[in-house]
């Protein structure tokens, strides 16, 4: 049982009556907020702060040697809750890398529509190959439902490149080099 | 040249009075601008800084100061006004629909025909005001006019045929009517003790300036001061008594349905009556252009000794204004009901009070010291 403690309420001062002592208080107040220096970020100017795992506009990435670190498993295509992502599936071209070629498969279109997408970061979640990544972008703009669509392109110069340790392919062709293949 | 001569005496008058009208229209609209910059500052932000004038805002770090302070706002907020469509809504009464502003306007220009704001030692070496007509009841005329005010806030309300407007004119008439009478009655004693027996000044408000030379009237008529403070609050209708406006309850009041120059027209109007406001008290109260309290006149009889005494007549205008401002961000707005009964059961009685105990103290002075 919580102990309630009955205050006692004395009857006001003439002072107090007249709120004069409570005006010049509240003048006061105010005087002294109008001196402190002011919070206000001029936006375009100055920009925020972004902390490290801000939700911004979801991009894609690639590994440090520039490939692709999607593979398309549409994982992320199936976990959007507003069904945001459209994934088209495609080969990796076996000419330009041969090693890679018949093994992953790469995103022939990878497709981001910024008018459904919510920011829960469920694809960077789902993601097993670490390729999308929420990052620092957080505002974007357009002047039709068309240009909301981040396409491939789009999105891999959104993204950039991320420096991750990794190095799958690397590992593979080092473990190659030197006949411990498996 | 005779036909120059021959005309002069009315063209001076005209050629004074539009002077007059374009500095205090451009006091209205930095008023309007200091009001939304101290504001923002009470509130913690920053206020207009970004409108900036071709050549005069790109001079290296004058510009970029006045853009920062909001210099060049009042041109854009005008031109803005000026600009957007003249909406007329359907149900209203055009006629005094289009009346109201002016007629909310015009008093405020009006009265200050008779407010001086200086003084200068003419020829014989008497000391002048500075005043476009020098009228020995010039309160009276000002406390006259000035009331018309309401007149076009009612007509508003009214002609805007619809609820909140209404109501916002109901409560103008109302509060006005309530103000007005503790405001002249305050102001009595002030003139009996300008126009005390023996006193060589009168009932005119340069009298009431220059019996302020050894005191302000502030200092030893609180009472009435205060009255008169309040009631002018509400007589221009600022916060914590904007009843008529009241936008959290009667969207915008009086002015709901007025749009574009029109609104800003009302808006003018409510800086006019603010800046006379502020100016009525500096005369009455704070001394007008009496440099400090025992410390009337420090500067001498020539031209610069008039401009100094205009330059410090309206910077206690200015600081009148912002405590106008600074007060708004202070006090909540008052319930319909307290303001009346503020008004009626205790403005009025203090009024009176005062009124009758400061002719009972003029009474026996008069009869002891004689």
């Amino acid at each position: 049982m919580a102990k309630t403690k009955v205050l006692e309420r004395k009857p006001l001062t003439f002072a107090e009556k007249t709120f004069l002592p409570q005006i010049v208080s509240g003048l006061k107040t105010t005087f002294g907020t109008m001196m402190q220096k002011g919070v206000t970020l001029q936006y375009p100017e100055e920009r925020p702060n972004i902390p490290d795992n801000y939700r911004g506009v979801p991009t894609l990435v690639k590994d440090p040697n520039g490939r692709e670190k999607c593979v398309s498993c549409q994982l992320c295509e199936f976990v959007c809750p507003p069904k945001a992502i459209r994934i088209t599936p495609g080969e990796i071209d076996a000419e330009a890398e041969p090693e890679r070629a018949h093994v992953e498969k790469a995103p022939q279109e990878f497709d981001i529509n910024m008018l459904r997408c919510i920011y829960c970061g469920l694809c960077q979640e789902v993601c097993p190959e670490e390729a999308i990544f929420l990052q620092d972008v957080f505002s974007l703009s357009g002047y039709s439902r068309e240009e909301m669509i981040n396409n491939k392109e789009k999105l891999y110069e959104l993204g950039g490149t991320l420096p991750d340790q990794h190095g799958k392919w690397d590992k593979k062709k080092a473990a190659e080099q030197s006949g411990k293949t498996h | 040249m005779e036909l120059l001569d021959a005309f002069l005496p009315y063209l001076l008058p005209i050629v004074y009075a539009v002077a007059m009208i374009s500095v205090f229209m451009g006091l209205c609209s930095y008023s309007v601008l200091a009001e939304r910059k101290v504001s923002s500052w009470i509130q913690g932000r920053v206020g207009p800084n970004r409108t900036r004038l071709p050549l005069l805002g790109h001079i290296p770090i004058l510009g970029n100061l006045l853009t920062g302070l909001g210099i060049f706002q009042p041109a854009a907020d005008g031109l803005k006004f000026l600009f957007k469509e003249e909406i007329v809504p359907g149900h209203v009464n055009k006629f005094y629909y289009m009346l109201a502003p002016v007629v909310t306007l015009a008093p405020a220009l009006t009265t200050m025909v008779v407010l001086p704001f200086g003084r200068y030692v003419d020829a014989d070496g008497i000391t002048q005001p500075l005043v476009l007509a020098n009228v020995d009841l010039g309160m009276l005329i000002i406390l006259g006019i000035s009331s018309l005010g309401v007149y076009g806030i009612v007509l508003a309300g009214w002609a805007s045929n619809s609820k909140y407007p209404f109501l916002g004119g109901i409560r103008a008439s109302a509060q006005m009517i309530s103000y007005e009478l503790a405001m002249g009655l305050a102001l009595l004693p002030v003139f009996m003790w300008a126009a005390f027996p023996g006193s060589d000044y009168g009932m005119s408000l340069f009298g009431a300036v220059q019996s302020q030379q050894t005191l302000w009237l502030f200092i030893w008529q609180p009472l009435s001061a205060l009255i008169f403070l309040v009631a002018l609050f509400a007589e221009t209708n600022r916060l914590p008594f904007d009843m008529a406006e009241s936008e959290t309850d009667l969207v915008g009041g009086f002015h709901t349905e007025y749009g574009c120059f029109k609104f800003g027209l009302f808006f003018v109007a409510e800086y006019a009556h603010v800046i006379m406001g502020s100016a009525l008290f500096v005369l009455l109260f704070l001394g007008g252009w009496n440099f400090l309290p025992g410390l009337a006149d420090p500067w001498g009889n020539g031209l610069i000794g008039t401009l100094l005494s205009v330059g410090w007549f309206i910077a206690k205008v200015f600081a009148m204004i912002f405590f106008f401002i600074w007060m708004r961000w202070t006090l909540p707005r008052f319930r319909y009901d307290q303001v009346m009964s503020l008004g009626w059961k205790i403005l009025l009685p203090l009024a009176v009070g005062n009124l009758v105990f400061n002719t009972i103290i003029i009474a026996l002075y008069d009869t002891f010291t004689r």
